[in-house]
């Protein structure tokens, strides 16, 4: 019954859902909560479906360790993970540095309020920041591939030498094969003379794609040419969980198909393999890293109305309360899409 | 609010000191990928991504409940958060993986390599 019954409100607090608090929260926080709870549904969504096509394409999804191998200041070092455990911290620290501020809300402290917001601010640029370096190494790619007609992508490998110059052998006595880019074997500039249009020059201009470095005829001759580089198919063998190597006769029937040279990732195609994997990367990081960013302007908001004193005149802090669970809702969502890209 | 003006700066950085351990750990494991974990198979995957996923949630727990401070609210509002979307997770996770399943069984086969 009670629910029907009118309770006599202060109205000066109606803007905060009335005198009435269900479940003990302020009106602003509990739909803080529950908005944390849609949008976290919102990225189940995203991240169940990424885990289909996973499933779908479980035995040619590609390797995350071997996608994405940069370092800042690293060139050439292949450092799987390194990056990604560094922005994960990051945003742990951002989080750690909000409770802080919300922490020293509850003990009316304006001036720490303001500097833990600050640097929470700052974390969280640093991780945008980091994740459009990683975006940028995604974009580029670092080894290109070819794509053949009937949709696979090819990559290339040669055996793995140790420092004299032997083959690697791995414990069961087979060679060990490592992925190259097509510049470690193709040796001249791009021979067809094709160039890009460009608005500039022509009278009839059209847009038209990035022309890839090198022509298919170009890979094609250059694989026929060098006989220790082999083709490195998307397939993956269940037993050791890598990338199928194919043999030199194999590769060349597989390599008579190529319609494209790829180099780098967009949403149409990219070098490490299916498209879908690129596109998911794309639009699920996407999504988050459009979460931090407008968690920092938010951020920014606050941060100013700390420092003029909104809320020491208003009495509390909540509001840095309610930033600060939206905050956290975001380190919490990049923990799993770090686990799901990254690690399993 | 009872809590209103205790400092839990203490829990705080025990939190951080778990999860920079948690991600330590998941990091290490990602690259050495023991092939024991890695290349064996239990419950539908490899012991190795269970591993990844429980500690995932271990995280998910220590921030919902320490940082979004879950552990202090009342009974009620935690469980109306946190029952209803680990059920519907659950639920979408389940359908949609067992249909990956079925769509890899069903189209692979047809995939010449």
């Amino acid at each position: 019954m009670e629910a029907n019954i009118a309770i006599p409100s202060n109205r000066e607090k109606t803007w905060n859902g009335g005198a009435v608090k269900p479940l003990g929260a302020s009106y602003g926080k509990m739909m803080m909560w529950f908005f944390i709870l849609s949008d976290a549904l919102t990225f189940t969504g995203f991240l169940a479906a990424y885990g289909l096509t996973r499933f779908k394409f479980i035995d040619s999804w590609p390797i995350a360790d071997e996608v994405f191998t940069h370092f800042p200041g690293l060139h050439g070092v292949h450092a799987p993970m390194y990056y990604v455990a560094l922005m994960t911290f990051i945003l742990i620290v951002s989080s750690v540095t909000m409770v802080l501020a919300v922490d020293a809300g509850h003990q009316m402290k304006q001036k720490k309020v303001a500097w833990y917001m600050f640097a929470t601010i700052i974390f969280g640029i640093i991780f945008v920041g980091s994740q459009a370096w990683e975006w940028k190494n995604f974009i580029n790619g670092s080894y290109g591939a070819v794509k053949t007609t009937d949709g696979k992508i090819l990559q290339f490998a040669e055996p793995k030498l140790d420092e004299e110059g032997n083959k690697v052998l791995n414990d069961k006595g087979e060679v060990v094969f490592e992925q190259i880019a097509l510049s470690d074997f193709i040796v001249d500039e791009r021979t067809d003379g094709r160039v890009q249009h460009t608005r500039k020059n022509g009278l009839w201009f059209e847009a038209e794609e990035t022309i890839a470095t090198y022509s298919v005829a170009q890979v094609q001759n250059a694989y026929k040419a060098n006989s220790n580089v082999q083709i490195r198919s998307e397939r993956i063998d269940p037993t050791t969980k890598q990338k199928i190597i194919l043999s030199r006769e194999k590769g060349m029937a597989q390599l008579a198909k190529t319609k494209l040279v790829v180099e780098g990732a967009n949403l149409k195609v990219n070098e490490y393999g299916n498209t879908i994997f690129g596109d998911f990367f794309f639009f699920i990081t996407g999504f988050h890293g459009f979460h931090v960013f407008s968690g920092i302007i938010i951020n920014i908001i606050i941060f100013f109305n700390v420092i003029l004193g909104t809320y020491e005149r208003r009495g509390h802090y909540e509001m840095v309360e309610k930033v600060g669970l939206y905050w956290h809702f975001v380190d919490l969502v990049w923990v799993f899409v770090f686990t799901f890209f990254y690690l399993v | 609010m009872a809590h209103a003006h205790e400092s839990n700066t203490k829990r705080i950085w025990i939190v951080l000191v778990i999860l920079s351990l948690l991600t330590t750990v998941e990091v290490i494991l990602g690259i050495i990928k023991p092939d024991a974990l890695h290349l064996t198979r239990f419950l539908g995957t490899s012991p190795l991504n269970w591993i990844f996923i429980i500690l995932t949630l271990v995280k998910a727990y220590y921030i919902a409940w320490a940082f979004m401070h879950l552990e202090g609210e009342k009974k009620w509002l935690r469980r109306s958060i946190v029952w209803t979307a680990v059920f519907l997770i659950c639920y979408l996770m389940t359908l949609l993986l067992i249909e990956g399943g079925y769509l890899h069984s069903t189209l692979a086969p047809l995939v010449k390599w």
